[in-house]
């Protein structure tokens, strides 16, 4: 009984949509058959090349630990630190909102702040996953344009960033990433 | 085609390394897939109608008028706002984002929207602050000023 009322809620977008379009249907049949036509069109493409990313993305996340890949990203990390944090960004799976929480856990464990801005560009634009899905939606010459311009942008809004962090500021974020420690183990400063 | 039959052959080769070397967390992996494809799955659905809808009710010349690369500024203006403000996931987004460029936006319009949907975040302001202070703004304002030149760059590439 409660999944059933929990699917309602989750599905309840689509359902009210849904519940439109029927009623579309039934004065209008034409423009109606046609919106069901087109998603049924649209879900048939998407369900071709969706197992594979999805599996992918699951294994990812099993086999990639996050904590060792941290430990190289540190200041002096240089050319090879920057390199992965844009790896591990583009590794990660999930919104935007939920790099914030792993970048103050950068910043605890020393990782640089343009490594960190670096990495919060690459969760944003460049995950592998999501490029899969573009080139299967945009076409894969949009997708490797797109990818170089990104990766240009995303290095040009980490060195502007970083350009204007003053040290009183990055000594407030560093102590807010302290803070912001929610699983109450408590890691050393470097 | 040959593009998915690719990411089959890699899947395929990836969950086979993966199970030789242990079954236990192959398994979790798979769990862990079919769980980030079916939290989007309602979101995905509801899109995917909205977009057969859109396309239904506005023809080919209206998306061209509105968010065509005719459209110009007004256009980009249009699909910044509504990339900087909603949270869609991208893989709800690229699919909706193909289907109006066959339907007539222009490749300037749809990169402004794609880039802004990832680069900027106006819901996400607050919580970005938390952590970054006077740097969350200045972020999100760096990625609408690289949004514009990347669309500006791919309309023009695109032409």
């Amino acid at each position: 009984m409660n999944t059933c009322l929990e699917l309602l809620k989750r599905y309840r977008l689509f359902a009210v949509l849904l519940l439109v379009n029927f009623g579309i249907l039934a004065f209008m049949p034409e423009m109606g058959l046609r919106s069901f036509q087109l998603m049924g069109k649209n879900v048939v493409e998407m369900l071709v090349f969706i197992p594979p990313i999805f599996v992918m993305l699951g294994l990812l996340d099993v086999w990639v630990e996050r904590e060792t890949l941290m430990r190289f990203m540190g200041p002096g990390s240089g050319f090879r630190g920057g390199v992965l944090a844009f790896v591990v960004g583009s590794m990660a799976a999930g919104p935007l909102y939920m790099a914030f929480p792993i970048a103050a856990m950068l910043i605890r464990k020393g990782a640089s702040f343009l490594n960190v801005f670096m990495f919060i560009g690459a969760w944003a634009t460049t995950k592998v996953p999501m490029l899969l899905f573009e080139a299967s939606s945009l076409g894969l010459r949009y997708t490797l344009v797109r990818l170089v311009l990104n990766v240009c942008g995303i290095i040009a809004i980490g060195w502007v960033l970083r350009g204007v962090l003053t040290s009183e500021e990055a000594a407030a974020i560093q102590a807010k990433a302290e803070a912001m420690q929610g699983e109450g183990r408590k890691q050393p400063a470097r | 085609m040959l593009f998915n039959i690719f990411l089959y052959a890699a899947a395929l080769v990836f969950l086979l390394v993966s199970f030789s070397r242990d079954r236990g967390k192959t398994r979790a992996a798979l769990k862990k897939g079919w769980k980030s494809f079916e939290n989007i799955l309602p979101l995905f659905l509801f899109i995917l109608l909205l977009t057969g809808m859109l396309l239904t009710w506005l023809d080919e010349a209206t998306i061209s008028r509105l968010i065509g690369a005719e459209s110009g500024w007004t256009g980009l203006l249009l699909t910044g706002i509504i990339g900087s403000i909603t949270l869609i996931p991208a893989f709800v987004a690229y699919p909706m984002a193909g289907e109006l460029l066959r339907a007539g936006a222009g490749y300037a319009q749809i990169t402004m929207f794609i880039t802004t949907l990832m680069m900027v975040g106006v819901v996400t302001l607050p919580l970005e602050r938390k952590l970054f202070g006077r740097l969350a703004f200045l972020r999100n304002g760096l990625g609408l000023v690289y949004s514009l030149l990347a669309a500006l760059a791919m309309g023009w590439i695109f032409a």
